[in-house]
Parts: C-alpha cells; sequence; structure tokens
C-alpha cells in the first residue's frame, strides 16, 4: 500500500481544481516551510483545490478551514497524494 | 547570577529592521514600569477583527480592515476599567509565533520579554481550528490569558455552534465569546482581564509546581529532554521567561529567541561580536558558563539528533505537534458544523474570481468608484470653494479694517490662505466620498479578491498581489495608497509598492487629465465627444498601470533585487458590513489625516507661491523670470517654462497645478480659477499650446514627483529619506524621458503640423 502510493504523489500545484489531495511531503526549506506549517500543511492534512486566479496564478485552496492562495511556487513545494 | 535587569536604551540600539518596533515595544515597557496601569497585550490572526476588540475597549481610533496583516507595529491605547487603569497594546496580526516574519518576532519578543500581565489571544469562531494554533503557542509563554472568540454573529449566521464552556475547561482560561463590531461581550472581556490581571500566578509557577500539567505535549524523546532541561533553564532565568518554553527554543536552536535573549539580558561582550557570539550569549545566558547546564543542553540535543530529531526535523515536529493538539481541540469544542458553511462565499467567488467574470467586475466595481468620486464631488467643491472664498474677502476685510499692509494680506489671506481653501475645497470631497466607498469594498472582504485576480500580473513584475489594492488606494490619493502598503507583508514588496504608487494618477490628477482631454484630443462635443474623453482618460489609467509595473520589474532587479518572498494570500469570509461605522471611520481616519497632512503642506507653500508671484525683479515677477529661465528645458519635453513652474509650485497638490498655470499666464498675483472650459482653452490657445503640448503635460501629470504630502508620507512609513529621494526621482526621470523622446520624435517626424 504504502508503495504503490509513492507513485501517485503528485505537487500540490498540479492538484486539479475541484480536487483534493493530502499533504505528504513539504520540499521548502527554512522561513517558507514553516509558514506552511504554520497555515496548518502538516502530513496527513486534507486540501481541496477550489479556484484559480482569472490571470492563471495563484490557486486558492480550502486548507483547514480557510481559504488560501498560494502561488505555483510555493504549491510545487507541496506533495500530495490525491484523495 | 548576572544582572538580567531590563535596559530598555539596550533595546532601541539593536540593529535590524524591527528597530521602530523594538522601540516602541521599550515605550510600552515604559507605561508597564512607569506607573500602576495594567498592560494588556492582543495578539490574534490576522483579520479576527482584533483591531476592532481594541477600538471598542480602547475608543483609540485605530484603522481595522477586512484584509490580512493591517496593523504592523504595535499600537496601544487605554480604558478604566472599575476605577483601574488598563493599557492595551495592539500586537501585529500573525498566524503563529514560530515563523521569523518581522511581525511574528514583535508579536512574540513583546510577549517573553515585556511581560504583559494579561495577553488576550482573540480567535475567529468560524475558523476556530487554524486560529487555536496562536492560542496553544501563546499559552506556552505565558499562563495569564484570556481567550476572545470573536465573530459569534458570523457563527451563528453560518450556523456553526461551539461549546466556549468546554474550551475554556481544556485551555484552563476564561474564554470570552464577542461580537465586537456591535460592541457585545466587552464587558464580559473587561471583567476577565481584570480577573486574570489579579491572579497572582507568575510565569513559572504554572508547569513548575505540576499544578497544570503543559497543555501540549511533544514526542516523549522530547519531552524527556525538557524534563532534564527545564529546572536548568528557571535556574538561569528564574520567572524571567517561561523555562518550558525556553528550553524548546534552545533545542530547536531558534536563533531569533537566543538574539533577542542575549540584548534582552544586557550582556556586556566584546564589542566586535558578530551574530554568532549573540547567540552563544543567548545561550549562555540560559545555560550559563555553567558546564552542567551546557552539557546537559547538548547531550539533550544530541540524544535527540540520535533519533533523528535534529534542530530542523524538531521545528517540524513542534509546529506538527501544536496543529494536531489545535486539531483536537477543535474536534472537541465545535458542537455542530454546517457541512456547507462556506457555500455562500463559495457561491460569491465563483463569480468575483471567475475567469469569465472577475476582471470585469472588477473593473465595473473600481470605474464606478471613480466615476461616482469625480461626478459626485463637482457640486459639493463648488459650494466648499463659494464659502471658504466668501470667507476670504470678509478676512481680507478684516486685514484691511487693522490697517494691516497691502504685503501682508496679500501673503496671508491671497497667499496662505487661499492655497490652503482650494486644496481642502478640491480634495476634500472626492476624499470623503471615495474613502468610504472604497472602505465598503474593504469591510466586505472583496479587496484580497482583487489581489488574487491581479496576482500573476505582479509576480511577473517581482512584486505582490497586494500591491493591485494599494494602486487603487492610489488612485484615489497616493498619500493614502502609500499608507495602504502597510498590508504588504515583505519589506521588499512593501518598498517597491510604495515607491511606485506615484505612478498611478490620484484624484487630484484627473481633473486636469480630464480638462486637457476635452480641450485638445476630443474634437466633437455632446456624448460623442464623452466617450472618446473616457477613452482617453482609460488610455491613460492603463498606461499609468503598465508603467507602475515596468517600473516594478525594474527596481526589484537593480536596487531592489531579491526573488519574491513567500507569498500567501488568505481569502478571508465575506462580512456584512456595518455603513455607519464605514463611514465615521473613513472620514475620521482618512479623509481627515490626508486633509491635514495636506494643509500643512500647502500652507507654507501658498506663501512662497504669492511671494514668486509677486515680487518684482525689474519688469517681471520672479515667477516670470523662473518661467523664462526653464522655457528651454520645457520646449525640450514639448512644455512650457510656465508649465513647468506649475509642477513646482504644485508640490502642495497636484489639483492646483492648473490654478498656477492660470495665474502665470494671466500675470495675476494669485490662484485663479478657469471661467469655463472654452475660457481656458482660449487662455491655453493664446500661450501657443497645440495638442502636442497636452499631450506632454498628460503625461508629465502622469509621470512627475509625488505631491508634498504623499513624500512625507514616505518619509513617516520608510523612516529613511533615502526612499523619499527614490520615489522623488523616480517618476521625475521616467516623465522627462517620455516627454522628450515623444516631443523629439513628434518634431522630428513633422506630425500633428508642428
Amino acid at each position: 500500500m504504502r508503495s504503490n502510493s509513492c507513485h501517485s504523489f503528485i505537487s500540490l500545484d498540479r492538484l486539479p481544481i475541484g480536487r483534493m489531495g493530502r499533504v505528504k511531503a513539504l520540499t521548502a526549506k527554512e522561513q517558507s516551510r514553516r509558514r506552511m506549517l504554520d497555515l496548518g500543511l502538516i502530513n496527513d492534512t486534507v486540501v481541496e483545490a477550489l479556484r484559480q486566479s482569472p490571470s492563471g496564478d495563484p490557486v486558492a485552496y480550502q486548507i483547514r478551514g480557510a481559504v488560501i492562495a498560494l502561488r505555483s511556487e510555493e504549491a510545487a513545494q507541496i506533495l500530495v497524494e490525491l484523495v | 547570577m548576572k544582572s538580567l535587569k531590563l535596559s530598555t536604551s539596550r533595546l532601541v540600539s539593536k540593529k535590524s529592521l524591527t528597530e521602530k518596533m523594538v522601540s516602541q515595544r521599550a515605550g510600552a515597557e515604559r507605561l508597564e514600569t512607569g506607573s500602576n496601569e495594567v498592560v494588556v497585550a492582543l495578539a490574534g490572526n490576522p483579520n479576527t477583527g482584533k483591531s476592532t476588540v481594541f477600538n471598542q475597549l480602547t475608543g483609540l481610533r485605530q484603522h481595522t480592515g477586512n484584509w490580512p496583516g493591517k496593523t504592523v507595529t504595535n499600537a496601544w491605547g487605554s480604558y478604566t476599567y472599575q476605577g483601574e487603569p488598563y493599557v492595551l497594546v495592539d500586537l501585529p496580526g500573525t498566524y503563529s509565533l514560530l515563523a521569523n516574519s518581522v511581525e511574528e518576532e514583535v508579536a512574540r519578543h513583546f510577549l517573553c520579554f515585556a511581560r504583559p500581565a494579561v495577553t488576550v489571544v482573540v480567535l475567529d469562531a468560524t475558523c476556530l481550528e487554524r486560529n487555536l494554533n496562536l492560542a496553544l503557542q501563546i499559552l506556552e509563554i505565558t499562563p495569564k490569558v484570556v481567550v476572545c472568540v470573536n465573530l459569534m454573529d458570523e457563527a451563528a449566521r453560518k450556523k456553526i455552534r461551539l461549546d466556549l464552556l468546554k474550551l475554556a475547561a481544556i485551555l484552563g482560561v476564561p474564554v470570552v465569546g464577542t461580537n465586537a463590531r456591535k460592541g457585545e461581550g466587552l464587558v464580559e472581556l473587561k471583567e476577565a482581564i481584570r480577573q486574570v490581571a489579579g491572579q497572582a500566578s507568575s510565569l513559572c509557577e504554572n508547569d513548575a509546581s505540576g499544578k497544570g500539567a503543559p497543555l501540549v505535549r511533544y514526542d516523549e524523546a522530547i519531552e524527556e529532554c525538557l524534563d532534564e532541561l527545564v529546572p536548568l533553564v528557571r535556574a538561569h532565568l528564574g520567572d524571567r521567561v517561561n523555562a518550558r518554553w525556553a528550553a524548546l527554543r534552545l533545542l530547536e536552536e531558534d536563533e531569533s529567541f537566543l538574539e533577542a535573549l542575549a540584548v534582552f539580558n544586557n550582556k556586556n561582550k566584546d564589542s566586535n561580536k558578530d551574530k554568532g557570539h549573540d547567540i552563544d550569549g543567548g545561550t549562555d545566558e540560559v545555560a550559563g558558563e555553567n558546564s552542567e547546564s551546557w552539557d546537559s543542553l547538548q547531550r539533550n540535543k544530541s540524544r535527540l539528533a540520535a533519533q533523528g530529531m535534529g534542530a530542523n526535523q524538531l521545528k517540524d515536529l513542534i509546529a506538527t505537534t501544536l496543529i494536531r493538539k489545535a486539531e483536537s481541540i477543535a474536534q472537541q469544542v465545535l458542537v455542530f458544523v454546517p457541512e456547507n458553511y462556506q457555500q455562500f462565499d463559495r457561491r460569491i467567488d465563483n463569480i468575483v474570481t471567475s475567469k469569465r467574470w472577475g476582471i470585469p467586475l472588477m473593473l465595473l466595481f473600481l470605474g464606478g468608484i471613480f466615476w461616482l468620486t469625480i461626478v459626485g464631488a463637482n457640486y459639493p467643491s463648488q459650494l466648499l470653494a463659494a464659502g471658504l472664498f466668501w470667507l476670504e474677502k470678509k478676512l481680507a476685510a478684516l486685514f484691511l479694517a487693522v490697517g494691516a499692509p497691502a504685503w501682508l494680506q496679500g501673503m496671508l489671506v491671497e497667499g496662505m490662505y487661499r492655497t490652503v481653501a482650494w486644496v481642502v475645497a478640491v480634495m476634500l470631497p472626492p476624499m470623503a466620498i471615495f474613502f468610504p466607498l472604497f472602505t465598503l469594498l474593504e469591510d466586505l472582504g472583496y479587496l484580497p479578491r482583487v489581489a488574487f485576480n491581479l496576482d500573476n500580473f505582479f509576480k511577473k513584475a517581482c512584486a505582490h498581489g497586494k500591491q493591485a489594492l494599494t494602486m487603487c488606494m492610489g488612485f484615489g490619493c497616493n498619500a493614502a495608497g502609500v499608507i495602504a502598503c502597510r498590508i504588504i507583508d515583505s519589506p521588499r514588496e512593501r518598498l517597491i509598492a510604495t515607491i511606485t504608487n506615484n505612478f498611478v494618477p490620484c484624484n487630484g490628477r484627473f481633473p486636469t487629465l480630464i480638462a486637457l482631454t476635452t480641450i485638445f484630443l476630443v474634437a466633437g462635443q455632446g456624448p460623442i465627444g464623452a466617450v472618446w474623453a473616457a477613452v482617453w482618460i482609460l488610455t491613460a489609467i492603463v498606461l499609468s498601470v503598465f508603467i507602475t509595473l515596468g517600473v516594478s520589474k525594474l527596481l526589484s532587479q537593480t536596487i531592489l533585487r531579491g526573488l519574491p518572498s513567500s507569498f500567501t494570500l488568505e481569502l478571508p469570509p465575506y462580512r456584512k458590513p456595518q455603513l455607519g461605522r464605514i463611514i465615521v471611520r473613513s472620514v475620521l481616519d482618512r479623509t481627515l489625516f490626508v486633509l491635514a497632512r495636506a494643509v500643512r503642506v500647502a500652507a507654507p507653500a501658498g506663501v512662497v507661491i504669492w511671494l514668486l508671484a509677486n515680487a518684482q525683479w525689474g519688469e517681471m515677477s520672479i515667477l516670470a523670470y523662473c518661467a523664462q529661465f526653464l522655457d528651454p528645458l520645457g520646449h525640450l519635453l514639448g512644455m512650457d517654462g510656465y508649465i513647468l513652474m506649475a509642477f513646482f509650485l504644485g508640490i502642495p497638490a497636484n489639483e492646483i497645478v492648473i490654478p498656477i498655470l492660470i495665474m502665470g499666464y494671466s500675470g495675476a498675483g494669485s490662484l485663479m480659477e478657469p471661467d469655463s472650459i472654452s475660457a481656458l482653452r482660449a487662455l491655453l490657445a493664446q500661450n501657443g499650446w497645440t495638442m502636442l503640448t497636452a499631450v506632454c503635460t498628460m503625461l508629465f501629470m502622469l509621470n512627475h514627483f509625488p505631491c508634498g504630502t504623499t513624500l512625507w508620507t514616505i518619509r513617516q512609513e520608510t523612516q529613511s529619506m533615502k526612499w523619499v529621494l527614490v520615489s522623488f526621482l523616480l517618476p521625475t526621470v521616467c516623465g522627462i524621458l517620455l516627454c522628450f523622446v515623444i516631443a523629439q520624435s513628434v518634431r522630428l517626424l513633422g506630425l500633428l503640423g508642428l
């Protein structure tokens, strides 16, 4: 099971709008990593991609009851598994 | 033990960006130590209504708004409850105290070192779990906490039910539910603050006596280390800083804490110490030169590292544990959360941030505001001008009656008073319309959506999406736009937004742009002419936005080099605006504030303008001399000397550029208003204006130095003359280049019949 799920990890910026993902790892370092953790992006947190900005980026995510927009660079540093 | 006496002067002398805040902190400490006032800190996530609680408790007018991250520096106010004086310090809104943003550092250092008697943590009832993270972190620092669960009405509207008694039981501190906007629950809050302030418990008693087991328990391995370290840390720090909390920071090698501790402890180190030594100083202070403590710390650190918990993993683990705890508390406290409680917000967002409607709707809203402002301000402006100029006549009569010399009357009445009256008459009505409308959008929670819609353009310019908001504000007033830059978290992007704000035309420049467009660029009158005029104005606005983005990019690649710092933008829930409060607040906080600054700039400038126009040098006034001197330069730029002089003398406010120009052309001694558009057309044509002059003047209107009020505000916000100078030169150089290129190419190509 565990080894299988490894294949299905995608970075959050590739999570299709309307889909949910379960946070599996953060590749961000230092301050931006801390900031992500503080937003509640810890292991197994379910995140929903809500909508994309009309200008293409950022994307708004539902994270623990709050709506937070992340730019693609930031979202790319969050690995999720499709729910 | 070493002397641990707090030295405020030492705090102030600390380098770094937080200098200003540190000194404010020192000020708050002064408040604490100076009298018997009870110091209460107010903490909370951004956008929880924290500032509303602050305003309601203190009555001090401080701006609040429905966008995250409004309060950057500590503000404080006072109130009296049951005869006791309280000082309330509004800490910056933060999500956490662990990450090292300036705001979090300020909040955390205040809680740790200034040690307020009570800390009120404001939580958003509709987003409890996320908010609890901060509450838990604060409870680790101090047990003297009152939890204020705000926005209970919003929660009720969304049919969210919470058990506050249970929350109080879990956290072990008083919990008060409030609707700060309606003033509900504030008496209970004050009472809870009074009771907690009266409790004698010192910082460490809670965990020392073991009567309260720590709320957040970490991994067993960490707890084992803490069991060993905490008594040692306490032995060194006494009850100054919570020992458990300090021990955790030591284990995770939190540099900012250790640095602050070293400063706080006023350790007399060698003068040439670097940062590394500072940290050692902090560690020293806790672990002492006592080798037992130091060894213990090192031993525990390596033990944890051996179990795969080096400083970095430890940081992750600590943050994760806190979030999990918040999650579990929220699950116990939230009695009922409807499945679709956010449906309303989502539905609105589906429209206002949609691919199809997002940007058109935004243009409609903002365009509507500008249209209402420009059209709506006309009549009150005329009325106000009539009233103020009636008073001018009375003043002149008074001067005459007391036999004051003519020059004195001229300088004070026709110079100073008339300029001030002019500025008030042209600035007050548009601001009194624009700011409430803008505040309405802000209160609704719409503005973060604008930032969301436009962020990609700003990302490409290496700037922050919130700059879109400061630019919107700038369309109303650049000084207000500069103040609005406080909402941008990262210093670099904030500076970019501050410096470039002046590139968007404010209210004071629109009338000139409109007048020149109607006179020179639009042939027909009537509805078709109006449409063309609107098209030209829109072109000017779009041009200004592109120039802003271009200059932002240029700045970020030159003097403000660096990648965009991490970007997170919260889209808070929509809230029902409170109209009465919006009007009072926007008029008091923004309109009158900006106007007061403008008047202070206009008064002396009025005297200077009058002197230049009236002091004769030979046959000509000094103004005419200056204009003559500047004429060749003006010609190079497609304008003339009088136009350049009008821009220089118009520094108090862009609104008076045209009046100064008319004064100059007609040889009058004081500011004059055009009788009508056709009179202005005749006067300008008489002085050799062509379509090229109009285009260049409009371009220079869009790109020249900011007005005095804005420059002053930039000085206040950046605390640096360097950035004032950059903000002055950058648009001016841009304007000169643009006008030069256009004027010369038009002449070279013989276009426009020149």
